[in-house]
């Protein structure tokens, strides 16, 4: 059979023609299985534009007061207690005044009370988060609805970019199975496994069931949580009254967690 | 042809063996797999029933179980309503493994069959072995 160039780009183009829109009926059989209106959120769960934590430190004294909110956090989260210091996995922990805030620790004539006082550190659940501009599979990503910054425990593939790009060591790795280092496990959450990067979620599963995170219910008080987005919530109320600092803002990844820093009598 | 007779029974021998399984097991019924849903949770149940029928659970709860995962995690929807116009919580622990409470008897028994090792309960927690 013998063709033409004008016959030949004919008969081209009609079958490209065909083609792509084959392609596109055939990739389109098996979809949507499933609606989206069959799935939607839980109407107790609780709403924000961008929530934050409020620490007051000076409501915390005792080991007690630290370890309470740590306890209440680590035992429902089943966050294993590993003997070895360098496999340590930590939620939410206590640091000095030196380790919290690096850069102003170097004023020897500053409050000793401040200088020698212990903190309570977390996930900051930063506006910019340099963890998850690094994370290679979308792991751990930022919530659009609420600016949680979140942990899909699912994806993580264990590569420790995040942990190298968060500027507050907020991140542990699980380098041996947790599940032997668990004393009780709390069988409405699941643990994690040896290879992946965890940390602070604030509490995902318990807002979205109307309540607030652990760590704010059992501190009496130190740690209150809301929308920082809300000019008329409790955390902006709090932030407006009193001196707050924020963890390395130098840095530029916008924490959302304020630390109240002397009483409000003085201020 | 040489050695025709070695050869020819030589064939013979080696498709005998190598169809040995298959001529053995002619005529039998397959071992039928059938997930257990004798759990005490279950039988309470007035109308035993699943977020959806029986033959698309069984079809496609894997489909179904990712597109939870992601919904919970990733979109933080935690209310499934199901085809049957009921709202079911979504939760592998807290939802699924409550009432079939027996993972080795439910889940294992065609993941085992089929040899699909499916990696949830290297993280979530399979819950106590409940037999009614």
């Amino acid at each position: 059979m013998s063709m033409n160039r004008r016959q030949f780009l004919k008969l081209a183009s009609a079958s490209t023609v065909l083609g792509v829109g084959g392609a596109s009926v055939i990739s389109n059989i098996g979809r949507g299985n499933l609606e989206a209106a069959q799935i939607h959120p839980d109407p107790r769960a609780l709403k924000a534009k961008r929530w934050g934590f409020v620490v007051d430190v000076s409501k915390l004294s005792t080991d007690e007061d630290y370890q309470k909110c740590v306890n209440a956090c680590h035992d429902i989260h089943n966050v294993p207690n590993n003997p070895n210091p360098r496999h340590e996995v930590k939620w939410i922990w206590r640091d000095t005044y030196e380790h919290t805030f690096p850069n102003t620790a170097e004023d020897k004539i500053m409050n000793k009370e401040l200088q020698e006082k212990n903190f309570l550190l977390f996930c900051n659940h930063c506006q910019n988060p340099a963890c998850v501009r690094v994370c290679p599979t979308k792991a751990t990503f930022k919530r659009a609805s609420d600016g949680i910054v979140m942990q899909d425990m699912h994806r993580c593939i264990g590569c420790r970019f995040c942990m190298a790009a968060c500027p507050f060591g907020a991140r542990s790795f699980n380098y041996t199975d947790p599940r032997p280092n668990i004393k009780v496990e709390n069988k409405t959450f699941p643990t994690r496994m040896i290879g992946v990067v965890e940390k602070c979620t604030a509490c995902y599963e318990r807002l979205a069931i109307g309540q607030q995170p652990a760590c704010a219910e059992a501190s009496s008080g130190a740690i209150v949580f809301g929308d920082l987005d809300d000019p008329n919530s409790e955390v902006r109320k709090l932030i407006a009254e009193k001196y707050t600092i924020r963890r390395k803002p130098e840095l530029g990844t916008q924490p959302s967690i304020y630390y109240v820093i002397g009483g409000g009598e003085h201020a | 042809m040489y050695n025709s007779g070695k050869i020819i029974a030589g064939l013979a021998v080696f498709f005998i063996l190598a169809t040995l399984p298959f001529l053995l097991n002619l005529g039998k019924a397959n071992a039928k797999i059938e997930p257990s849903i004798d759990t005490p949770e279950i039988n309470a149940m007035p109308v035993k029933h699943c977020v959806e029928p029986k033959a698309f659970m069984r079809s496609e709860h894997m489909q179904l179980l990712n597109t939870w995962r992601d919904e919970v995690v990733r979109n933080g929807n935690r209310i499934y309503v199901g085809s049957d116009g009921n709202e079911y919580g979504i939760s592998l622990q807290n939802g699924c493994m409550k009432c079939h409470s027996n993972k080795k008897e439910f889940c294992d028994k065609c993941h085992n069959y089929m040899a699909v090792v499916p990696y949830c309960w290297s993280c979530h927690i399979a819950p106590k072995e409940n037999k009614s």
